[in-house]
């Protein structure tokens, strides 16, 4: 006999929509200058949620001019007082977090599971870690008398739209500078949740300025002349154009892009724990995650043991309502990234690597993608060297370590990378050969306020998280 | 008895341990302050800069290797040759920036010094630029500094040897390898530079220098894909612009020209500027 899931549904109920959405400037809600409203619809459902302003030029031109305007005054509050700000917000985080994972939910398409016990506890968390930072910068081991820089001008992803706030405004805040954040076209809602949670926590007005919008609105903001901070998360061909653009001016810049990264299986790894960690790699969060194990390098001697192990776990994957809390796969954030993941899948047949995926049922409304896997994939197969984004991991082999650590770092990207085996001085060396800016081993897509994220070579450069993520908001 | 007639040395480029002359076959003449012709220097060409990424790229996976302590020792090294051949770095840099006997034996000094500040780095900079982060899980979790790659340095006009030495050594100090575009006008200290790189256990190819036009050699070192990291120090406003914008290409770490006292304490910025910060993770338990 097989025993089924009940439905699980979290409730909606305690998230109050508003119709439609202005821009956060100056401390409150404006209208926008002419851009027009758009509207961000459900993945999992297309019903519009709610709609939601078109930031213009003109527009980013007044919310930097608010920020600038805010900029002596709070990078003139003591420290000590800045990181009070800090708390609160962590605070009133903590105390909304099912009403804003739930939000998360239904705007990005996410699991509930993950909204609630990843993507909020972390964002809480970033915002207590940077508060306590406000006034003990001088400690920091960056220079004397670190300064703020100004203006940041912050443009973040529709992957993990308020924890990639957090990590943009809490450290700016917390160094003395004033914030122009343009959230994702498709996910604009928890960033204008968060505006209110400013509100609430008193934080001055023009301190944190919401414009949102589509890329337009991004590039009118990193080209503003009046902002002096860029940091950008996003694709790797949005932060070259970034980097043109701010190209011989003083605007200091931090990129975190794309990635490709190898999860590399050794023969004496644990398989069960390493197929969790597989699956955690590429699945979670739909694969929509910059640092996601998209290469899985496994050892020659385990490569039927280990996919068979992986097959069974990946059938037993629940992909469906978001809001369910029994759902592991949710809703593939847009119609536009499921025609990229579905064209790249496609392309990987067609180059003659061979698809699988466990047989499940999709929703028929809303966009979906099933957990897919690809054997017999070489390194010159657009699945092994283009970021995909979904839920779609490509398999490789490897005989020695020295032929896996050749293949993990052909690659332009080097964000992270992944390590399984019960060799500890195989792992370190490994780990010291892996250009890549974060290694997990035994262990996959782990996060934390205190740990440094960032990656090498065109996965970006700066460092987000622990103290190194101090620097891409200081004048040292 | 007639004076003795002296001896002129060829200048030639260094790339991959070896002094080759331009493959272009082209030179330039290089005076002094005053016009009188000093030698003729390599016109280094695209192919040359290209040769010298080459040789800065397999240079770097041993020079990067290698322990801290031993890239410390070289740079003692570095500065113990130069030490020995200080009248002659003081007459050419005298000749090259038009300086009396003593200014420019400061400079000289200053710059044997500075590779003593830069060797003594070697083995702290993980220290001050690593971190243990105290994550909220049963994690053992470690974030460490290592050299970004291969950096091309456009050094200094102004200062053609220290200012030469000073971006260079910090580059290299961490497990960088460089290609530098020595400065246009007076790059004979700098060629005459690579002779004691040459001489101080230095591998070759972690070094590479480069005489010529620094619009002609920097454009293609800039657009270069297997170039980590650019060094604008000797780029003028327009030049550093344009070479920002080429470096995009492959998101090179870029270190934007700024007027800068080449006899100052240098302080850790330049030595922080090409490094990454690599975090690793791994559970506890029994």
């Amino acid at each position: 006999m097989t025993f089924d899931y009940a439905p699980a549904p979290e409730s909606r109920a305690v998230v109050d929509l508003a119709s439609s959405y202005g821009l956060f400037i100056d401390g409150e809600f404006t209208e926008g200058a002419g851009g027009g409203l758009r509207k961000t619809v459900s993945p999992a459902t297309e019903e519009v949620l709610a709609e939601y302003t078109q930031g213009t030029a003109d527009d980013v031109d007044r919310a930097v001019k608010a920020a600038r305007a805010a900029f002596e005054k709070w990078s003139a509050l003591p420290g000590a007082e800045r990181a009070k700000y800090l708390f609160r917000i962590a605070r009133i985080i903590q105390e909304r977090s099912r009403e804003l994972a739930v939000l998360e939910t239904l705007d990005n398409g996410k699991p509930i599971r993950e909204a609630r016990d990843a993507d909020l506890p972390l964002v809480a968390a970033h915002f207590f870690y940077y508060a306590g930072w406000a006034d003990k910068l001088d400690h920091a081991g960056l220079g004397p008398n670190p300064r703020p820089l100004g203006v940041a001008g912050q443009v973040i992803p529709w992957n993990f739209p308020l924890l990639m706030l957090a990590w943009k405004v809490a450290p700016a805040l917390a160094c003395g500078n004033t914030v122009v954040l343009k959230p994702a076209e498709t996910t604009p809602l928890s960033a204008l949740f968060f505006a209110d949670i400013c509100r609430q926590a008193g934080l001055p007005k023009g301190v944190v300025n919401i414009v949102t919008g589509d890329g337009s609105t991004g590039a009118a903001l990193v080209a503003h002349p009046g902002i002096d901070k860029v940091a950008f998360t996003g694709s790797t061909e949005v932060g070259k154009a970034i980097a043109r653009t701010v190209a011989g001016t003083d605007k200091k810049l931090t990129l975190e892009l794309g990635g490709k990264a190898a999860n590399i299986v050794f023969d004496d790894a644990p398989i069960d724990q390493a197929v969790e960690g597989i699956v955690n790699g590429i699945f979670f969060n739909q694969g929509h995650v910059c640092c996601a194990g998209s290469r899985l390098l496994v050892q020659e001697s385990v490569q039927d043991e280990l996919l068979d192990a992986l097959k069974r776990r990946m059938a037993t994957l629940r992909v469906g309502d978001p809001l369910d809390k029994n759902t592991d796969i949710g809703a593939i954030n847009s119609a536009e990234q499921l025609a990229r993941i579905t064209e790249l899948a496609d392309a990987g047949e067609a180059e003659g690597a061979e698809r699988w995926a466990p047989a499940c049922e999709l929703p028929g409304a809303g966009y979906w993608f099933a957990p897919t896997l690809f054997t017999g994939v070489t390194q010159a197969h657009r699945i092994a060297r283009e970021e995909v984004f979904g839920p779609v991991l490509s398999v490789l082999t490897f005989r020695t370590p020295e032929e896996a650590v050749a293949k993990a770092n052909n690659t332009p990207y080097g964000l992270s990378a992944g390590i399984w085996t019960e060799k500890g001085s195989r792992m370190l060396w490994m780990a010291s050969k892996l250009r890549a800016g974060v290694i997990w081993s035994n262990t996959f897509n782990k996060f934390d306020p205190t740990s440094p994220f960032g990656g090498y070579k065109e996965s970006g450069f700066g460092r987000e998280g622990g103290r190194h993520g101090l620097e891409a908001y200081l004048n040292v | 008895m007639s004076e003795r007639l002296a001896v002129f040395k060829t200048y030639k480029l260094y790339v991959g341990g070896k002094f080759p002359r331009s493959e272009s076959g082209r030179v330039y003449e290089v005076t002094d302050a005053k016009g009188s012709w000093l030698a003729n220097a390599p016109l280094a060409s695209r192919k040359d800069a290209r040769d010298a990424v080459v040789a800065a790229r397999k240079a770097f996976g041993g020079w990067s290797g290698a322990t801290a302590y031993n890239r410390g020792q070289i740079l003692y090294r570095v500065a113990e040759m130069l030490e020995g051949r200080r009248d002659q770095f003081v007459a050419e840099v005298a000749d090259a920036e038009g300086l009396s006997k003593a200014k420019a034996a400061a400079q000289v000094d200053a710059a044997v010094d500075r590779w003593v500040w830069y060797a003594g780095w070697s083995d702290k900079v993980a220290q001050i630029a690593g971190s243990s982060n105290p994550v909220a899980g049963p994690y053992f979790n470690l974030s460490a500094p290592e050299p970004t790659g291969v950096v091309a340095v456009v050094a200094p006009q102004e200062s053609s040897f220290l200012g030469l030495v000073s971006v260079l050594a910090p580059v290299i100090v961490t497990g960088n390898t460089a290609v530098v575009v020595a400065a246009e006008r007076a790059p004979l200290p700098a060629l005459s530079l690579a002779e004691v790189l040459a001489t101080s256990d230095l591998p070759g190819g972690v070094v590479n220098l480069l005489s010529g036009r620094t619009a002609e050699l920097s454009a293609p070192l800039a657009a270069h894909q297997d170039v980590n990291a650019l060094d604008l120090a000797g780029a003028d406003a327009a030049l550093a612009t344009e070479l920002e914008t080429a470096a995009a290409d492959n998101l090179k770490r870029v270190l934007r020209p700024r007027a800068t006292d080449w006899t100052a304490d240098p302080g850790t910025d330049r030595l922080l500027s090409f490094l990454e910060t690599k975090t690793v993770w791994h559970p506890m338990g029994v």
